[in-house]
């Protein structure tokens, strides 16, 4: 009994702290002590003090309203991102996994080529491509990570029309939508939900890192991933511009991956 | 069985890679740019819109994407992948010469990620709940939400303009290629760290290893004769897998490290939209991470006795 509180404790901790961030990243535009676009020569790269408290980038931006401001551009798009992915991934799933026959054969043949190659490069291809943008980007990661899903989704279904409560379903008379979105999601929903729970900060890191490469988010708006990127040439000058938005992107990151493992061990215990 | 088993695996492999190069094609296919555009764009000129027509029928762009996409094979299988739009040197010769310096990069730091993360993981699971296995687990926590390009600028800061042991830009001398390999490593020892210890703690809970114990074989016997045997294979399988985290990965640590490496020729490529040369990049690299693969799989298939003598699982 005693264990289960702590984890308990744990979650609650982390939700919180989860919570935290989104709020932080939704109220970032009020929050910013300064306009995060507005350009000041006078101070530019100046150190961390009292008024500016990360400091200032070469156009004299302030850094800290960068780093909020940037907040809501990577929350957005990691959520965007992991819902059309884990939509288009649980559709094709289920589709799949309940009609089975041709079309599932093909649709798992053209993922078993997406998962059979580096997600990383075929993104920077697809993005490259493509041209750099915001939403070419999550076009590219989608393109490749939706497969996980449409196999997890698969799997689960295939495992639960066996089932002998799905079977009743049938012979009473029930039909394909009917058993597909009453009987069968709501079985699969928490396992898929806790997966992109434990994905959200990997493709945070991936959208970054390709953001990082100036394949994502277009100057002048603030981005953690192209932040960094602005700041290397600095580094021997104003290694405060890459030190905040670092730090920030990590503890995002850590955040959301203690959530999905808290979240996997409340739900699926098994595993640990 | 051996040879059905690779034969069977080859042709697998080949259709992995006609789909994803024909994935590429179809994309560039999409691309709001077409190559005659480019070719003049990156040589400075405005083209008229004839120009453009006239480029675009020597280039073969008014073909549909299926016929270039065989045009393109049949002399990618020839070794001719095209001349890059921006300097006009052949792809191959580009990729070859720069291919050798990534190899050294991705699988030097792949050696060094086994060499530090075996022992870490066993030791890991041996001290399961205690001191040294919590310390390994938030270290290696912070190892795998670590963003990359983070790491390296940090460790440039660290030990170039800190410390001002190594140089910020690096090249091919092993003193040049310690900052790159570390920012590889960390994260994906990190990751396999936490995995072979998944991997150890779990064989550890079997019932054969209860077994042994009651036979009165002491626990360095039963780590080495029957735990560690059964953990290659799933370990191997990871490796194979995570070449292509550390491919994908040389792209933003050569870039950070100015590393002449085909993946800082890649980013490059892309900011010029260099369409031939990011297209040989794919094509590279999924015959390197396709033949890794094969080969960790042939591994895993010749490791375990039961398929290797042709029982029935």
């Amino acid at each position: 009994m005693k264990k289960w509180q702590r984890s308990d404790l744990r979650l609650l901790i982390i939700s919180g702290l989860a919570v935290l961030l989104f709020v932080l990243a939704i109220l970032g535009e009020w929050l910013a002590p300064y306009d995060p676009l507005e350009v000041n020569y006078a101070l530019s790269l100046k150190p961390p003090d009292n008024t500016h408290w990360f400091g200032t980038d070469k156009l004299g931006r302030d850094i800290l309203s960068r780093v909020l401001c940037g907040a809501k551009t990577s929350f957005s798009l990691t959520l965007m991102m992991l819902a059309v992915i884990v939509v288009v991934g649980l559709v094709i799933g289920l589709v799949c996994g309940y009609v089975k026959g041709w079309t599932d054969h093909i649709i798992m043949r053209i993922a078993d080529i997406l998962l059979a190659f580096p997600d990383t490069i075929f993104a920077i291809a697809v993005a490259g491509i493509l041209g750099a943008g915001v939403f070419h980007t999550v076009f590219a990661l989608a393109l490749v990570w939706w497969t996980k899903y449409a196999r997890l989704t698969r799997s689960l279904v295939i495992d639960l029309s066996k089932k002998d409560y799905i079977c009743a379903a049938r012979l009473a008379g029930a039909g394909h939508i009917k058993i597909l979105f009453v009987y069968i999601l709501p079985e699969i929903l928490p396992k898929i939900l806790v997966n992109a729970a434990l994905d959200t900060g990997s493709m945070m890191l991936s959208l970054a890192g390709l953001s990082f490469l100036g394949l994502a988010s277009q100057p002048p708006s603030p981005e953690w991933g192209y932040m960094l990127y602005e700041s290397k040439q600095f580094m021997q000058t104003a290694p405060w511009m890459m030190f905040y938005p670092g730090c920030v992107l990590l503890m995002t990151v850590m955040i959301f991956n203690l959530l999905g493992d808290c979240l996997r061990d409340k739900l699926d215990p098994k595993s640990e | 069985m051996m040879r059905q088993f690779i034969i069977k695996r080859l042709v697998s492999l080949l259709l992995v890679l006609l789909g994803v190069t024909f994935l590429t094609f179809l994309v560039t296919d999409l691309a709001p740019s077409d190559g005659a555009e480019m070719y003049y764009l990156s040589r400075g000129i405005t083209p008229s819109e004839a120009a453009l027509e006239e480029k675009r029928e020597e280039m073969g762009l008014n073909q549909p994407v299926i016929v270039r996409y065989f045009d393109w094979l049949k002399n990618a299988l020839h070794g001719d992948l095209g001349m890059s739009f921006h300097d006009g040197e052949p792809v191959m010769r580009q990729l070859t010469r720069k291919l050798p310096n990534t190899l050294k990069l991705a699988f030097g730091s792949l050696a060094l990620v086994i060499v530090i993360s075996l022992p870490l993981g066993v030791l890991s699971a041996l001290y399961h709940h205690r001191w040294p296995d919590y310390l390994i687990r938030f270290l290696t926590f912070g190892g795998i939400s670590m963003p990359n390009f983070w790491l390296g600028l940090l460790l440039t800061y660290v030990f170039a303009v800190k410390l001002g042991w190594l140089n910020v830009i690096s090249d091919n001398s092993f003193k040049g290629m310690i900052l790159p390999m570390m920012t590889l490593v960390i994260p994906l020892a990190s990751a396999y760290i936490r995995q072979i210890r998944t991997a150890v703690l779990e064989e550890m809970h079997q019932s054969y290893v209860i077994g042994a114990r009651a036979r009165g074989m002491n626990d360095k016997e039963i780590l080495l004769e029957y735990i560690l045997p059964h953990c290659i294979a799933p370990i191997i399988t990871l490796l194979g897998m995570s070449i292509g985290h550390l491919l994908g990965g040389t792209a933003i640590v050569e870039t950070i490290f100015s590393y002449q490496g085909i993946g800082s020729m890649v980013v490059d490529a892309i900011r010029v939209r260099d369409y031939p040369v990011i297209q040989g990049y794919v094509i590279w690299m999924a015959v390197i991470y396709v033949l890794v693969n094969l080969l960790a799989d042939i591994f895993c298939y010749w490791q375990n006795p039961r398929t290797r003598r042709g029982v029935k699982q």
